[in-house]
């Protein structure tokens, strides 16, 4: 009597197991968390995969956030674990350099996501020249993996590299927003001293004057904007960004070190009608 | 004695005067202004009019609290007590309708023709709270009542032309009424070409068309109550605005209304008359013919507005009460988006208007208490409540860009006060008011975005945080009648406080190309206004009489500025001649030099004018048909002149010889 209902029980448990674990191959759970991204590229090599979104599904020159997530081959599972750096190359004729980046850190609230951002100061016509170093650690052992990567050229200047008046040179890149809008912003800028062809660090606590502009517009510029000034816990400058319609602007930036003295760019005025120092921003 | 005041009225309105004895209609030399009777009992038909088929503009323009502000050939912005549309309530028959055009291009009185009305009623300052809260005072233009006339159907046509503009006018009337039902329908259609100003100086962009129909239906249900419904659809093309940067595309209303009447002579509440209404705005501004503009741009403009009325009057004893109990609902919507002059950058966009919301709900009680035969006092009240809110989300962002700290709602409670002593003897009139009144800041004066003012060249910027404008009033009109001469002064007085006015805020960047720079809307401590007038009139014999009135007015805020917009010196004589079938009249009207005039808010010195018109009219009989001819001279020295109330000094028309003709079947 009783393994006549046993029997279903059973069978439908077993159905149901075996249901999950081909689920496992494509696991649903986690892939819905890179929803919303679109992924890059791979980057393989004999041991893993390593996954890299951003929300266009391309590189473009400026600021990238990047998410990334690591594929381990044998098991074709997502590793956990992980201990990511990279290093992105640009190879020119004569020289070689890196670009600015942030750490790697694993995304908050999420398993199987890692996510940081790389600044491409510049690229080839064809998106060509840049390639990628992952280099990570799984469990104490230590993995790379190269590739050759495509950089488009942005169609707005939304970073600049300059060489300051205290003969230092310099990066800045437009970090935030992502979505702007008619309204006071939040604005996010990156701002990085190049040492050499590989290093570069973040700049604190200078100041970045902004004037948002708009040339097509007479230079119409909005009310409430504030400076640029530096967030030890973001490692960013942060700033109130006013934009009082949709359209093409340009943030005018003026650069001081701690002192005050003026590194790059100068004031907007009728005759001076751009900084030489300023991002672009459309929306 | 009120009959004989009347007659000279009638009189000094250069038309046929048809009128009924109990109607009483004002020029700008007539010592009385409550009423303006537009037509009388058959649409169109309006034989007092010098022209048959003026526009309603023309018309307010004789009242002589009215001045019509002119950005062009069309759709003129009334002004009542110097004071223009923000601080007036301007209703069609009790329904609030907005305006959607951030620019003031399309005030109301531009959505309706003659041919839908039956007269409008000028309110001065407080007196005009009837239908909602002002400052200035009320335009109520209003639709025919019921017509149970058992006259089966009647037909009437009208043509115009006049030469000044190549300006044609056409009007058809068809209407049917029985004992328990009656149907009228009428169009109307206007076109015209750039006017040329004195000299044959032609004035580009002056150009207008626009067409206008109704449809007023009615059927009674018992001797005590009936019901109507009407519908007015007003289109405008093509509207040319010289005074401006740009013209108009399309300017199209609905107006729809349903009432239910009822009367009853018997009962404490003697007629109720509830009304629930809706209409709709659109409104397109348009550069395409400008061959020079700094930058192209589309700026469409949509209102829309959903309100009721009841409205009952009792007597008790010699207490005549009225009552008045509405609310509207208004959704204020206006975009811009401007095309870059170099391709690759995108288009720019910002809600100029961002879905301003506005909800009102207020209650009206008015007693006129009859003291004695001679004497009477009215006094009325206005409460009620306010509510604005910023629907759009982008909208309410966009502003938090100049002020951070406003909430999408803004609620207001409004009060309005006034009460009138009347005298009537027999050769003489008194009349005294005070009153208090408040109102909100309009939608662009609280939430306008960059709204670019090509008057003072500035680009303003609503305030949400204003306090509503008040104002204290107090008014006083006399009249002595000697024999065949008559002499009257009016003259009224406001004090405002609080009073709304664009501020320059030299940190704002204007959005405008080429503007000096941008005013916030904001509040001087208070304002005065006076104004005066004295009217004469003298009858020659039954047939000539002349008449002549003289005004003068002045504003000035506390910050010690003239205000802009007060009208100088003004002066207007007529002679006339009035036979039965033929009536001429000569009049002279013009302005003294506007010495106080506006610098701070834009305003330069507009030299003294006069102007000399000539109006004819005539009526005769072909088998059974009546004819009207009304034909004439406006402007006959062809004077070049422009007039305070002219947007940036545009040129206004020369010489003009108008002919209308109307046929009543």
């Amino acid at each position: 009597m009783k393994l006549k209902y046993i029997f279903p029980i059973l069978f439908i448990a077993l159905l149901n197991v075996s249901c999950s674990s081909d689920n496992d191959d494509d696991d649903s759970g986690i892939t819905n968390e890179v929803t919303g991204l679109t992924k890059i590229q791979d980057l393989i090599n004999d041991t893993h995969t390593i996954e890299l979104f951003n929300t266009t599904g391309q590189f473009k020159t400026g600021y990238n956030a990047i998410s990334l997530r690591v594929i381990d081959n044998a098991t074709n599972s997502y590793v956990e674990d992980a201990n990511l750096s990279w290093i992105p190359m640009m190879q020119m004729p004569t020289m070689e350099h890196s670009s600015p980046k942030s750490t790697i850190t694993k995304t908050l609230g999420k398993d199987t996501v890692y996510d940081g951002f790389i600044i491409y100061q510049m690229t080839n016509l064809d998106g060509s020249g840049w390639s990628l170093t992952v280099n990570y650690t799984i469990n104490g052992i230590d993995y790379t993996v190269t590739d050759a990567i495509t950089v488009l050229q942005n169609d707005n200047q939304n970073s600049a590299s300059f060489m300051g008046s205290d003969d230092s040179r310099y990066i800045v890149a437009l970090a935030e927003p992502n979505e702007p809008k008619i309204a006071i912003n939040d604005l996010k800028v990156g701002l990085f001293k190049m040492e050499n062809m590989m290093t570069f660090p973040v700049v604190e606590d200078f100041t970045i004057t902004l004037d948002p502009r708009m040339p097509g517009m007479g230079n119409h510029t909005s009310p409430n904007n504030t400076d640029l000034t530096y967030n030890s816990a973001e490692q960013m400058y942060n700033a109130d960004l006013a934009l009082t319609m949709t359209g093409y602007w340009v943030l005018n930036l003026k650069l001081l070190n701690t002192n005050g003295e003026v590194l790059k760019g100068e004031d907007v005025t009728e005759e001076n009608t751009q900084s030489s120092l300023y991002l672009e921003l459309e929306f | 004695m009120k009959k004989f005041i009347i007659f000279s009225i009638s009189l000094f309105f250069s038309g046929f005067t048809f009128a009924q004895e109990n109607t009483t209609f004002t020029k700008k030399d007539t010592t009385k202004l409550e009423e303006v009777i537009v037509l009388g009992r058959r649409k169109l038909s309006n034989y007092r009019q010098e022209k048959t088929l003026s526009s309603i503009d023309e018309f307010l323009e004789k009242s002589n609290k009215i001045t019509m502000i002119k950005r062009g050939n069309y759709a003129w912005e009334p002004s009542i007590n110097n004071m223009t549309s923000d601080r007036l309530s301007v209703t069609i028959d009790g329904m609030q309708i907005f305006g959607a055009c951030t620019d003031k291009m399309d005030p109301i009185t531009s959505y309706v023709d003659v041919s839908n009305l039956e007269k409008v009623s000028i309110g001065s300052g407080q007196e005009g709270t009837e239908n909602g809260h002002c400052v200035g005072g009320n335009i109520d233009l209003q639709i025919p009542k019921s017509k149970y006339f058992e006259s089966g159907l009647k037909t009437s046509a009208d043509v115009g032309y006049e030469t000044n503009g190549n300006y044609k006018t056409g009007g058809l009337d068809v209407e049917y009424s029985g004992n328990k039902f009656y149907i009228n329908a009428d169009g109307i259609y206007r076109k015209s070409d750039n006017y040329d100003a004195g000299n044959s100086k032609e004035i580009l962009y002056s150009q207008f068309e626009k067409f206008n129909v109704s449809l007023q239906t009615g059927y009674k249900l018992s001797e005590n109550q009936s019901f109507d419904a009407h519908i007015i659809y007003d289109k405008a093309t093509d509207v040319g605005y010289p005074a401006l940067p740009m013209d108009v595309s399309l300017a199209e209303a609905l107006i729809t209304s349903v009432n239910h009447n009822y009367s009853n002579d018997s009962t404490f509440i003697k007629t109720l008359e509830t009304k629930l209404y809706f209409n709709t705005i659109t409104h397109i501004m348009d550069d395409s013919k400008r061959p020079d503009v700094p930058i192209r741009m589309d700026m469409p403009g949509w209102s829309d507005t959903y309100g009721f009325y009841s409205k009952a009057t009792a007597q008790v004893n010699k207490h005549l009460l009225a009552f008045n109990f509405n609310g509207f609902y208004n959704r204020a919507l206006a975009e811009m988006t401007m095309y870059p002059n170099d391709s690759d950058q995108p288009a720019m966009f910002m809600y100029t208007w961002p879905d301003i919301r506005t909800l009102y709900t207020g209650i009206y009680a008015k007693d006129s208490y009859a003291l004695n035969n001679q004497e009477t006092i009215v006094t009325s009240l206005r409460l009620g409540y306010h509510r604005n809110k910023i629907a759009k989300a982008v909208g309410l962002e966009s502003l938090q860009i100049f002020y951070p700290e406003i909430d999408a709602t803004k609620s207001r409670f409004l009060t309005s006060f006034s009460s009138n002593y009347n005298l009537k003897k027999e050769k003489s009139n008194y009349s005294f008011g005070v009153g208090y009144g408040e109102r909100a800041p309009s939608v662009s004066e609280g939430y306008g975005f960059f709204l670019y003012n090509s008057f003072d060249n500035y680009d303003n910027i609503g305030n949400p945080t204003l306090k509503n404008e008040k104002a204290i009033e107090a008014n006083f009109k006399a009249d002595y009648i000697f024999n065949n001469f008559t002499i009257g002064l009016e003259s009224s007085y406001f004090y405002l406080m609080d009073y709304i006015i664009g501020n320059i805020d030299t940190t704002l960047s204007p959005m405008t190309i080429g503007a000096n720079g941008v005013r916030v809307y904001n509040a001087l401590p208070n304002a005065s206004i006076f104004d005066m007038y004295v009217n004469t009139s003298y009858k020659f014999s039954n047939t000539i009489s002349a008449n002549a009135s003289v005004g003068y007015n002045y504003g000035k805020g506390s910050n010690n500025k003239n205000l802009p917009l007060i009208k100088p010196f003004s002066f207007l004589a007529e002679l006339n001649y009035n036979i039965k079938t033929f009536n001429a009249a000569l009049q002279l009207e013009g302005n003294g030099n506007q010495s106080n005039y506006s610098n701070f808010y834009g305003e330069d010195e507009t030299p003294s004018y006069s102007v000399l018109n000539l109006n004819l009219g005539h009526v005769f009989f072909l088998d059974t048909n009546k004819f009207i001819l009304k034909y004439g001279v406006e402007n006959i020295l062809d004077t070049t002149y422009s007039t305070y109330a002219d947007w940036n000094n545009i040129q206004r028309q020369g010489r003009n010889f108008y002919m209308n003709v109307s046929v009543v079947f």
